[in-house]
């Protein structure tokens, strides 16, 4: 593109460039500030003096974070959550998108299962009866029902599957050739390729199951089962309660916060894990937004 | 779906029981079949448990409870609770729809403006930051902010303005979702502009500069209409969410204050199937959402794939 060298041209370079930066700190300062509410005494912040750096700065609101038994609990089920759904996930992905892969005469009645799994996009049941179905199979309160429902993650089975056939059918004819069966070419041969579609689905994933918060309300009914999200959720309108019942326990450590310290310290250590990684997800952000639209 | 593979399955490949066994098949259907139970039992099962919105449902009797027709969809639209949720819907999902779309386009072109990369690394890279957080921790962040002792009112207050009550007041509320809605979204829906941008062919900026084109002619004349196939499929897959007004903020974020332009369907489906129990009443609620839903994404692959050659299968 050709640099314009003319007024008009460095004018609207300067417009543009302030214009970007403005919309960049429209994003950033509301962390910021939450940010230094969540370092900032009760007092500084009640007298409306707090902006984007912490005014008497003090680690209160997150020592009583730290010690409210049920957030450190949540925080530990949102791990486990993270963990086994993920790693579910991604299996069931694999597993299911390398036969829909392969063409009808590998695989008869291929366009049925297809359409099976596809369905599930246009149409579901909703929440109620997918409620009572998951209620029926025993599952309330068990971390399973977070896992188990959406087990196979549909749209990006779909994008595994569109990737998988992309890959260059020499690579497993010479495979074939050698004898090996439909598994041994996809863990052996086919994998290796599909690392870097492998790494999208599972960082998409985590960032599904670390923010789902409706699955923990829907589906757990004690409190002590909430993942962490959740837990977050039902602090939102709830948190001054909190605060009355701990009033006698840490009478030094509340002294120092409020309702508004305490919630934005939760808040951002309920988003510290995802700032920390979405960065390195950056370079699969097309990836994963792309991969689908292969033309038929 | 047409794409059949018709070339790939010679005529006369019939299928026998020992070709099925040799060629190892069978394990490729193994290995589909735990995807096809979870399917069946938590998609499949759920999708017949429908018949709960033309019953009246009792834990007992489960899915098979006595049947009432139409009388739970009747009960239903003479809710005037219930019909300003399709307008509020509507409302607040269609200027979500458009607005993030305009903003992420423009956000986009700007982007592609710059030439310095660092700068535009840092500024997407900040601009993704809200896609990543979940609402209830978003939620949490508005709800301090936009307090009428917050801190958008404290500057809105500094020049003068008198405090609004952004969460509180009914004629306010749409739009406070609909902006803080655009603020999670534009910085990640410019994404896929950003690539359509990559494939632009810089000869034709220098062939408009040569024909005299400043800078705002080489964006109408040349980026836009290449990147035009793009916006238009976006629009239509974006027309599948027409009924999808944002459960999960709204939710978080409004109060019984504004329900009477902030109440959606989802919502009032959750309050009244979830928390009042009433499953059936609930049920209806989410079958009529679901079928035009249904509908919509239909015809919104199907124009995709007819007008935008975008085909998901």
């Amino acid at each position: 593109m050709i640099q314009n060298k003319t007024l008009g041209g460095r004018i609207f370079a300067m417009v543009n460039t302030v214009l970007l930066i403005l919309m960049g700190l429209l994003c950033l300062l509301p962390v910021l500030h939450v940010f230094a509410l969540s370092l900032s005494s009760s007092n500084a912040v009640s007298a409306g003096s707090v902006l984007f750096w912490p005014v008497q700065f003090t680690l209160s609101s997150y020592e009583f974070a730290m010690k409210d038994p049920q957030f450190l609990r949540s925080f530990l089920i949102s791990i486990v959550r993270v963990a086994l759904g993920v790693s579910v996930n991604v299996i069931m992905t694999v597993i299911t998108a390398y036969p829909l892969s392969r063409n009808g005469r590998r695989l008869h009645g291929r366009n049925l299962y297809i359409g099976y799994f596809f369905l599930t996009m246009l149409i579901g049941g909703g929440m109620i009866p997918t409620y009572l179905v998951v209620a029926n199979t025993g599952l309330l309160d068990s971390i399973w029902a977070l896992i188990i429902p959406g087990a196979l993650p549909v749209y990006y089975m779909i994008i595994m599957m569109n990737f998988m056939r992309g890959i260059p059918p020499e690579l497993e004819e010479s495979a074939m050739i050698d004898g090996a069966g439909p598994l041994q070419i996809l863990f052996r041969v086919w994998l290796p390729v599909l690392k870097p579609s492998v790494a999208t689905v599972t960082l998409f994933c985590i960032v599904g199951h670390w923010n789902d918060w409706f699955g923990g309300l829907l589906y757990m009914n004690k409190t002590s089962n909430y993942p962490l999200q959740t837990y977050l959720q039902s602090l939102l309108t709830n948190f001054d309660a909190l605060l009355k019942q701990n009033s006698l326990n840490y009478v030094e450590l509340i002294k120092r916060m409020n309702v508004r310290t305490g919630r934005a310290a939760q808040v951002f250590l309920a988003a510290i894990p995802l700032l920390a990684i979405y960065p390195f997800l950056q370079k699969y952000f097309t990836k994963g937004l792309t991969l689908g639209s292969v033309k038929g | 779906m047409k794409s059949k593979s018709n070339k790939t399955a010679p005529a006369g490949a019939k299928f026998t029981w020992k070709k099925f066994r040799d060629s190892r098949e069978w394990q490729l259907h193994l290995i589909l079949l735990p995807a096809v139970v979870v399917v069946f039992i938590y998609s499949y099962i759920p999708l017949y448990g429908i018949v709960i919105a033309f019953q009246k449902f009792a834990p007992a009797t489960g899915f098979s409870s006595p049947w009432t027709g139409l009388a739970n969809f009747e009960f239903l639209f003479r809710q005037p609770n219930f019909v300003r949720t399709i307008g509020n819907t509507l409302y607040i999902a269609v200027f979500k729809l458009v607005l993030t779309q305009i903003v992420s386009i423009v956000f986009a072109l700007m982007l592609n403006e710059v030439r310095c990369s660092a700068l535009k690394r840092s500024v997407q890279t900040v601009a993704y930051i809200p896609n990543f957080l979940s609402w209830v921790v978003l939620s949490g962040m508005l709800i301090d902010i936009l307090a009428t002792d917050g801190l958008l009112n404290q500057i809105t207050g500094f020049f003068g303005a008198d405090p609004i009550s952004f969460l509180g007041n009914p004629k306010v509320f749409p739009w406070t979702m609909i902006i803080s809605d655009i603020w999670k979204n534009f910085g990640y829906g410019a994404i896929i502009y950003l690539a359509a941008l990559t494939s632009v062919d810089p000869g034709l900026y220098e062939a408009a500069a040569l024909d005299g084109a400043n800078r705002f002619k080489q964006i109408w004349h040349v980026t836009l209409p290449a990147i035009a196939p793009t916006i238009i499929l976006m629009s239509l897959l974006s027309l599948g969410s027409l009924l999808n007004a944002g459960f999960e903020q709204i939710y978080n974020l409004y109060s019984p204050a504004v329900y009477q332009t902030g109440d959606i369907i989802d919502t009032y489906m959750y309050r009244l199937g979830m928390i009042e129990a009433q499953y059936s009443f609930g049920t209806a609620v989410g079958l009529f959402k679901s079928v035009i839903s249904c509908i919509l994404i239909s015809v919104s692959y199907w124009a995709a794939d007819k007008f935008a050659g975008y085909r998901i299968l």
